[in-house]
């Protein structure tokens, strides 16, 4: 890897160059964005979980004044269902979502009709006056009831409201399993949570009908997948479609899906003949965006009285929701394949069953499967360490993986590590040593403190294409750059992937700075615009530096290659007779003999003297497809404290030892550490989305669901082991959903360890203080 | 239909007619133009909406256009004086205190309001005066040091 001695290049803690505007005010997001003669569309939404709708009365509302137009499914004349691109083995039912209602709701929040008018006050004002008549019809909200035989049945064509089974076992299981001395077992429901990006969801559609043109800006992670969407559900030619993401206030992976909101937008100005707007209301998201999570896990682990884990036995039950989204069916399918964890376990057998019921589709939440899998296995490891009397960081570590690569028994080649280094260091800096005076000190106050640890192993660098498509997913896992050498030496980089608060236009300058010598600040980094990249396959899955910063280095690569030719013809040398000093092209023993990458340039641009068969000007482009995934890793330790009186459980100390291979910048990868773990300490503590047994949502607005302050969170010590990926030239593995897959199991560990002295071997999430309560009276009068 | 209001944004004096039901949030973004306050919830939960009025750190989705009357408003956009940026911006960026940013317009404006209430704060003062802003990208670990910071000065 070239790198140059700089305080901004490849490794440096550079401040962000997003931020100047973001602090100001002078950010520009969906809603911030006001096209002339636009107007305002609102939803009608079915207040039922369940019924047939026998008609739909628009005349009132369309009589009202401001009211361009009121559109059901009889008038918006969009026929195709909203897509699911995910099909792990093509034998998951996937039911047709109609854009807008076709004679059934399913769900509270399903769209049943759209208003368009002059303001968004009226919009909303007249969507309100429009009067549908529902037959309600049975409900089941819960994917356990929702397999019984006299469940209500959603979909004609998915009988027993099934959706798919996926089987994974390995030769020899039953023998090892049958034969092993000791078993533990748990039933762990990783609860229905909300993503909540503090900017909900929004669209401007703007449709320019003399040239059929559709500009369509959208707070979305993936601008091209909408592109294509928008483009072949609503019948317009991909190239006359021009997606834009503008600043984006968040995703966490519910804006990776193409929405019902995003068709019936492009579709109700190409109807109307005006720009129109659509914010997502909080309330809204919380019924309308796909919900993460939702998955009951009941599993037995096997092992020998050494601490040695020898098979594990899995059920996963999903609840994918009353529809499928996006990517709904592949979610806990990457669970099934991260069930193993960083543990050296020969032995697996996992079945996973997906149900569909009367609630908001599930689909890709931070993590997206990954959280489920360690939370589940980090647990069970506890369970193992408590039923043999041993230290749970011992535990671990007689079972760590120690050989790279290395094969798992779900079928992954885990590319490199070193669980060990994160282990040790992680007790080290936790002062794991010294935890039991903290314990006895809390208890002398009346109160239980517990540590609890996570050694975590997650995959990420998605995808090899050729993996994408043997396990169903509808679209390539690769990744695109350009650079642009511009005559006065500064470069604009144009990538497909999508930030929304990773801050890549910092990572990839420095990229940048590092392969070519042009200065951070002369690096203009173009994102989130089809109308200016090439395909990109957008940001999610902590995929983009694997991929999308491997894509810029190798175009940085061919840069510096052309350059080469060039300067060689200038300097009149061969070209292997020059070096690359990090800024400049030089004749090796002469680096007086230089040309820098500035005048190269120029004379590139010049077009003049350029060698043989050289074409004119310094541009590239790259459109990468990984070997492999990546797999970063590391050790987690939560603290916690619980009061003996109120079983309100409150983290004391976390600990984070994250190894995601090399770093490009440590002050954003700390970043990204602390707000994933803080999502999952939410989880662990605090969320879950709830519905009554109508199907209505108990947690509807942000006074119900409840998204930590930072009141309630601790400090987070972080540090870092760097075991680079084979992966990719840079060495990158991924950091994005590290802390939300670790955290969860790290607080609930600490919990029941606190506990543990009274008898409590379980707590389930949230891990709120009523049920932590209850857990402490009943193990009392157990006891 | 609506009624006259007159106001003070940043030191510049602004009458504009209102809908009655129109919430300073909404008259500030789309009748003045300064979107760089932010809307993240409907019921006054995520601060994102926190400007300053005669001084105060308000939720502007908590109060209606109609009730600013003859009130002076300051919002993100006028934090920074002549070109200078106000030391809780500057501390913001200089701890990474944002990522993607759609909370901070608040976020600021409320330590920016803390700060002047309480020069000095310790770590859970900070915590505990900014618990009327959410984020959900940075875990507020930056947050918190950023104004702790900006206190330094």
């Amino acid at each position: 890897m070239a790198t140059t001695a700089s305080d901004s290049g490849i490794g440096a803690s550079v401040l962000r160059k997003e931020d100047a505007p973001l602090i100001t005010g002078q950010g520009r997001y969906v809603d911030d964005i006001k096209l002339p003669n636009m107007a305002h569309a609102a939803f009608l939404r079915s207040p039922h979980a369940h019924a047939v709708i026998r008609g739909i009365d628009t005349a009132a509302a369309a009589a009202m004044p401001g009211v361009v137009d009121i559109f059901t499914y009889d008038t918006l004349g969009l026929e195709a269902g909203v897509p699911c691109a995910s099909n792990p083995f093509g034998n998951a039912k996937q039911p047709k979502r109609p854009i807008l209602a076709d004679g059934k709701v399913r769900m509270v929040g399903e769209l049943v009709a759209v208003v368009v008018a002059d303001t968004a006050a009226l919009a909303r004002d007249a969507a309100d006056r429009i009067v549908v008549e529902y037959d309600p019809l049975p409900v089941v909200i819960d994917a356990e009831n929702a397999g019984k035989p006299d469940a209500p049945q959603l979909h004609e064509e998915a009988p027993g409201n099934h959706c798919l089974t996926i089987e994974h076992k390995t030769e020899g299981f039953d023998a090892v399993f049958d034969a092993a001395p000791v078993k533990v077992s748990l039933t762990i429901d990783n609860q229905r949570l909300t993503a909540v990006p503090i900017e909900p969801r929004g669209v401007v559609a703007d449709w320019i009908s003399s040239s059929g043109e559709l500009t369509f800006y959208t707070s979305t992670q993936v601008p091209h997948f909408v592109r294509t969407f928008v483009s072949a559900i609503c019948g317009i030619p991909e190239a006359k479609v021009r997606v834009v993401a503008p600043d984006v206030g968040g995703g966490f992976g519910a804006k990776i899906d193409v929405y019902a909101e995003e068709f019936v937008l492009a579709q109700v100005s190409r109807l109307t003949g005006r720009p129109v707007k659509w914010i997502e209301t909080r309330s809204e998201h919380m019924v309308a965006t796909v919900a993460g999570r939702d998955q009951l896990q009941t599993a037995t682990l096997a092992a020998d009285e050494s601490g040695r884990m020898l098979a594990l036995r899995v059920h996963l039950l999903q609840d994918c929701g009353a529809y499928l989204a996006l990517l709904t069916p592949s979610i806990a399918h990457l669970t099934v394949i991260m069930v193993p964890g960083a543990y050296a376990l020969e032995h697996v057998d996992i079945t996973l069953d997906e149900v569909f019921t009367n609630t908001t589709p599930t689909d890709a939440y931070r993590g997206a499967g990954r959280p489920e899998a360690a939370h589940l296995v980090e647990r069970l490891v506890d369970r193992l360490a408590d039923e043999l009397g041993k230290d749970p960081a011992e535990v671990r570590r007689l079972n760590f993986a120690t050989e790279f690569p290395y094969t798992t028994a779900t079928g992954l080649l885990y590319d490199s590590g070193d669980y060990a280094a994160a282990l040790d260091k992680a007790l080290e800096l936790s002062d794991y040593a010294g935890f039991e005076a903290r314990r006895s000190e809390a208890a002398a106050r009346g109160n239980y403190r517990g540590i609890g640890l996570s050694t975590w192993v997650e995959i990420c660098g998605l995808a090899p294409s050729a993996v994408t498509k043997a396990i169903g997913i509808g679209a390539g896992g690769w990744e695109s750059a350009i650079v642009r050498l511009h005559p006065t030496g500064s470069a604009t980089v144009v990538t497909g992937s999508s930030a929304h608060g990773q801050g890549h236009e910092t990572s990839w300058s420095q990229i940048v700075e590092s392969e070519l010598g042009i200065p951070f600040d002369q690096v203009d980094v173009v994102h989130g615009d089809t109308g200016q990249s090439p395909y990109g396959l957008g940001t999610y899955g902590s995929r983009s530096l694997a991929v999308g910063g491997t894509a810029l280095q190798l175009t940085c690569g061919k840069v510096r290659d052309k350059a080469r030719l060039i300067a060689a013809h200038l300097l009149e040398c061969a070209a292997d007779d020059l070096e690359w000093s990090g800024t400049q092209w030089q004749v090796k023993g002469s680096p007086e003999r230089a040309k820098t990458i500035q005048e190269l340039a120029y004379a590139a641009w010049a077009g003049d003297s350029m060698p043989t068969g050289v074409e004119p000007n310094l541009e590239a482009t790259t459109f990468y497809d990984p070997p492999n995934f990546t797999f970063p890793f590391g050790t987690h330790i939560a603290e916690v404290e619980i009061d003996g009186e109120t079983g309100k459980v409150v983290v004391e100390r976390y600990t984070a030892v994250d190894d995601c291979g090399n770093v490009i910048n440590p002050m954003i990868v700390d970043g990204q550490v602390h707000g994933g773990i803080a999502q999952s300490i939410a989880q662990a503590l605090y969320e879950e989305t709830v519905y009554d047994e109508s199907g209505q949502i108990l947690t509807g607005t942000l006074v119900e669901y409840m998204i930590p302050s930072a009141a309630e969170l601790p400090r987070f010590d972080t540090a870092r082991t760097v075991t680079p990926s084979p992966s990719n030239p840079l060495g990158v593995k991924g950091i994005g959903e590290a802390g939300t897959i670790a955290a969860s199991a790290a607080v609930v560990n600490a919990a029941v360890d606190a506990l543990s002295g009274i008898g409590v071997r379980h707590l389930e999430m949230p891990m709120q203080p009523g049920r932590v309560w209850e857990a402490i009276q009943q193990a009392k009068a157990g006891n | 239909m609506g009624r006259t209001i007159s106001l003070t944004v940043y030191g510049r004096r602004v009458e504009e007619d209102v809908e009655p039901r129109l919430l300073l949030a909404q008259f500030l973004r789309e009748q003045l133009g300064l979107t760089g306050t932010h809307i993240g919830c409907d019921t006054s939960s995520c601060g994102a909406c926190t400007v300053h009025i005669d001084g105060e750190a308000v939720k502007s989705c908590t109060v209606l256009a109609v009730q600013a009357d003859g009130a002076e408003i300051t919002t993100i956009e006028g934090l920074a004086r002549n070109g200078e940026l106000h030391p809780v911006q500057r501390a913001f960026y200089a701890e990474h205190g944002l990522q993607c940013a759609y909370c901070p317009p608040g976020m600021i404006m409320s330590a920016a309001y803390l700060l002047e209430q309480n020069p000095n704060p310790s770590e859970q003062e900070v915590r505990h005066g900014l618990e009327g802003n959410l984020c959900r990208c940075t875990g507020y670990h930056n947050i918190v040091n950023a104004v702790l910071a900006a206190a330094k000065g």
